[in-house]
């Protein structure tokens, strides 16, 4: 790269690219900015801002109906600015680093952010939404049939598909004759002329709602079961396919005293502010909570907790070696083969690298489920065909060892090219003269070769670490973070700590978002401090200044 | 490597001395490289013994193939949305990479040809930024992306759309420093001259930059490619209505249940997988040296 082409000293006289001013840029008076407008130039500008301005007002309708207005006025103000930068002569560079940069700040930048804020609250399964929400779960899922309940005949409805769409409950009450519509919303009157209501007393179709058949409501059994319809004084409950009730809560948030009670039993659970839960004076949690913000306390539990900071720490080691080994094993194999392979009195060089790159080009997420099956201790093919018996992924190290096996079956193709490559960039002149002054082929390596390598794929091998360092696929494909110890079921031996997060934040145990994220942020800050050290030694960071 | 004495050659009879340093010279190079070629391939062997096998389990399958039947073959497409799945992935990694190496083709043109303020902050970001995983935020992602669904379905989940955004998010951050390097590599002259005649800053890329780096553009595309293919967190997350999964997604499904019977059509759907990759690949070999040494990583 030949960065001294770009310096800023010779870019003196170049116009539009003139070198950094005191404050702001200025796009200075040159013939490139005054070229006369083309024809096509205009037709594709209007083209592409009027397809701006169509995808502005197809997101807007959606945000003003749900009252959205921040996301609106962010809306409004990028679509200005896009009109604004693009009609305008001025400001050249931003026209060029604008459609990427919106991009990265919406789908990359601000999901960072936002991840950030997550790690200071105790977000995940139990605590989702606000207080109200959890008093109102609370409630409803507390709803008996008692003496005296309304009974109303049912009907299972939906507004969208019948398979998958939102069901809605179509009740009528058989003496009153008044027929609702009722979801998780609340319970809506619905107009008598707008529904068909069988002798049975059975609403069998309402303008605006499918009605499912027999099979079609049986299929979604645990959804109608599972939906709560909540009323003034209590919830409706489904009772089989045909047959709702309208309970009573039997548990009641109750504001003097802040706490839930029990009318039956009389047990009460008052509100915990700084956990967001309701607890009970023998420490009894409800499962219905609320998210609050917990301060660093997601912070100091994964450096503290020693369920947490042990698998942690750990996993933090075993992350690094994994790092380290996927990158220096390929690199060594990879050179070898290149260095093997790299002789004027060759022949057939182009067919051993034809077939040596094969597994490059495969795609890795299946062939890294192919080496999952391939070390199955009783048909796999490794154990086959060197008359072993050994359970590859059920002993800690047996696993490292596997994983590692299959990161430099599926990296080496790779160092094998870029070796390759570098290797002809080196002037045989080099390893000749070496020879000539009495050098044994090791001595010229070591002092030759290897250095001049190492400095050109140097950033190739950072990039590399940082890629293996955070490489999820290669575990959970493969060992799926196991084996785990029987004592504790979240963090395997051969777990990553990202696929450790994933399974933090969506695994079977429960989802907690809050902790997941606050690893997360440990991540970000390793893989940052490990990249700013290296690229500092690099000619990457050199490339900067130019 | 190259130290050894040219003089060994003359004397290549068919004396065993000779046979000796013919192989201590270039024999054990081949034996090195008939090695490495068995390690490469025979994993690659095994897929296609599997997908020939007529049995389809994972037990019955041996690494020379034992028989001869497209069964595999013909049970993906009737009992999978094999096709669905085959065409999401490339309808979504042909256009995402093709839509990622133009944004940042743009921006490296920028940082290379022209001075502005914040030129070095942006740059440096950008490093920075292309060392953050996106996956590491797949939580607040997943929490997004629950709201947009609520807002735009046609963006959400389960649409390729959403997926489609969220690649391009990366797209600054991955390539755009490869690219720089090959347009700072471009002698400004030709620029200049053509800015000297009349042309304006978007004529002299596109007419003139975007042509000469033509080879380069191809091989990132590739690999941005190969990257989108290969995704499999993201896309888990967002796509989990059957016909709408990337073929890892689907094909993970496939084999994380049902392992042993499921693996014969396992194998035959890798095979098809790899056959539009491994053809690019081979065509554009020459230009991957080139590409890869000057800083691509396979994503």
């Amino acid at each position: 790269m030949s960065t001294s082409l770009s310096g800023p000293g010779s870019a003196e006289q170049a116009p539009g690219r003139e070198p950094v001013r005191r404050g702001l840029p200025r796009t200075p008076r040159t013939a490139r900015n005054h070229a006369p407008i083309t024809a096509t130039g205009l037709v594709v500008k209007v083209v592409l801002l009027g397809l701006v301005a169509g995808i502005a007002i197809w997101a807007a309708f959606p945000l003003v109906e749900a009252e959205h207005w921040v996301g609106l006025g962010i809306l409004a103000a990028t679509t200005a600015g896009l009109f604004y930068l693009y009609l305008s002569r001025r400001h050249i560079p931003a026209k060029y680093l604008v459609p990427g940069t919106i991009f990265l700040i919406a789908c990359q930048v601000f999901p960072v952010l936002y991840t950030a804020s997550t790690a200071f609250t105790n977000f995940g399964d139990g605590h989702r939404g606000t207080k109200d929400d959890a008093i109102v779960a609370i409630q409803t899922s507390s709803v008996r049939q008692v003496p005296g309940s309304t009974e109303y005949s049912l009907s299972i409805a939906t507004t969208g598909d019948p398979a998958t769409g939102p069901l809605v409950f179509l009740l009528s009450d058989p003496k009153t004759r008044e027929v609702f519509a009722g979801d998780a919303g609340g319970l809506r009157k619905l107009d008598a002329g707008d529904v068909t209501v069988s002798a049975t007393g059975k609403i069998t179709e309402a303008a605006g709602y499918t009605v499912l058949n027999f099979g079609q409501a049986s299929g979604r059994s645990k959804d109608i079961t599972d939906l709560v319809v909540p009323t003034a004084g209590g919830a409706v409950r489904s009772n089989g396919l045909s047959r709702a009730y309208e309970g009573k809560a039997v548990r009641a948030y109750d504001a003097g005293c802040d706490c839930v009670k029990d009318s039956e039993t009389g047990k009460t659970w008052t509100a915990d502010p700084a956990n967001g839960s309701f607890v009970a004076a023998d420490g009894e949690r409800l499962a219905q909570g609320w998210k609050v913000n917990v301060g660093l306390k997601n912070f100091t539990r994964v450096l503290t907790d020693p369920d947490i900071s042990g698998p942690f720490f750990g996993t933090l080691l075993w992350n690094f070696a994994f790092a380290i080994g996927s990158t220096g094993f390929t690199f060594l194999l990879g050179m070898a083969i290149a260095l093997a392979l790299h002789s004027p009195r060759m022949r057939g060089t182009n067919v051993y690298r034809v077939l040596l790159i094969l597994p490059y080009a495969m795609p890795s997420f299946a062939m890294l489920l192919v080496w999952r099956d391939m070390f199955n201790t009783d048909f796999g093919l490794v154990n086959d065909l060197f008359g072993l018996h050994i359970d590859w992924f059920g002993g800690t190290w047996s696993a490292r060892i596997a994983v590692l096996l299959v990161q430099l079956w599926l990296g080496y193709p790779y160092m094998f090219l870029v070796a390759t490559g570098a290797l002809q960039a080196i002037p045989r002149e080099l390893t000749e003269a070496t020879s000539v002054d009495g050098a044994s082929p090791w001595q010229s390596f070591r002092a030759v070769t290897l250095p001049l390598l190492l400095v050109a794929l140097s950033p190739l091998l950072i990039a590399s670490f940082a890629y293996n360092f955070n490489n999820v696929n290669a575990i959970l494909f493969t060992t799926e973070g196991g084996p785990f110890a029987p004592d504790n079921p979240r963090n395997g031996a051969t777990d990553l700590l990202i696929t450790y997060t994933y399974r933090l934040a969506f695994g079977a145990q429960g989802a907690e978002y809050g902790l997941a994220t606050t690893v997360s942020i440990f991540i970000f800050a390793i893989v940052a401090i490990v990249a700013a050290i290296s690229f500092s030694r690099t000619r990457k960071q050199e490339e900067v200044y130019s | 490597m190259t130290t050894l004495s040219d003089a060994a050659v003359a004397d290549r009879a068919g004396t065993g001395k000779s046979k000796g340093r013919w192989f201590a010279q270039v024999g054990w190079r081949h034996l090195v490289g008939v090695l490495a070629v068995a390690f490469s391939l025979f994993p690659i062997l095994f897929v296609i013994s599997a997908a020939l096998n007529p049995l389809g389990t994972l037990s019955s399958t041996e690494l020379l193939p034992t028989g001869a039947s497209l069964e595999n073959f013909t049970n993906l497409f009737q009992k999978t949305p094999f096709a669905h799945w085959f065409l999401n992935s490339l309808l979504l990694a042909g256009v995402a990479s093709f839509a990622s190496i133009f944004l940042s083709a743009l921006a490296a043109y920028a940082f290379s040809r022209m001075r502005f303020a914040g030129r070095r902050v942006g740059l440096l970001a950008l490093l920075l930024i292309q060392m953050f995983p996106q996956f590491l935020a797949i939580v607040a992602i997943f929490l997004i992306f629950t709201t947009v669904t609520g807002l735009w379905p046609a963006i959400g989940f389960n649409t390729p759309w959403g997926l489609f955004l969220l690649y391009m998010g990366t797209a600054l951050g991955a390539n755009t420093w490869l690219m720089k390097g090959f347009f700072d590599t471009l002698p400004k002259e030709l620029d200049e001259s053509a800015t000297m005649d009349g042309a304006s800053h978007a004529q002299v890329f596109f007419r003139i930059m975007l042509p000469l780096v033509a080879p380069i553009l191809a091989v990132t595309g590739l690999l941005a490619f190969i990257g989108s293919i290969n995704e499999f967190i993201i896309a888990n997350v967002f796509l989990t209505e059957p016909d709408s999964k990337t073929l890892a997604v689907g094909m993970f499904g496939m084999v994380a249940g049902e392992r042993n019977n499921n693996f014969g059509m396992f194998a035959a759907g890798t095979l098809l997988t790899a056959v539009p990759t491994v053809l690019v690949f081979q065509l554009l070999q020459r230009y991957i040296v080139s590409g890869l040494t000057a800083g691509a990583v396979k994503g």
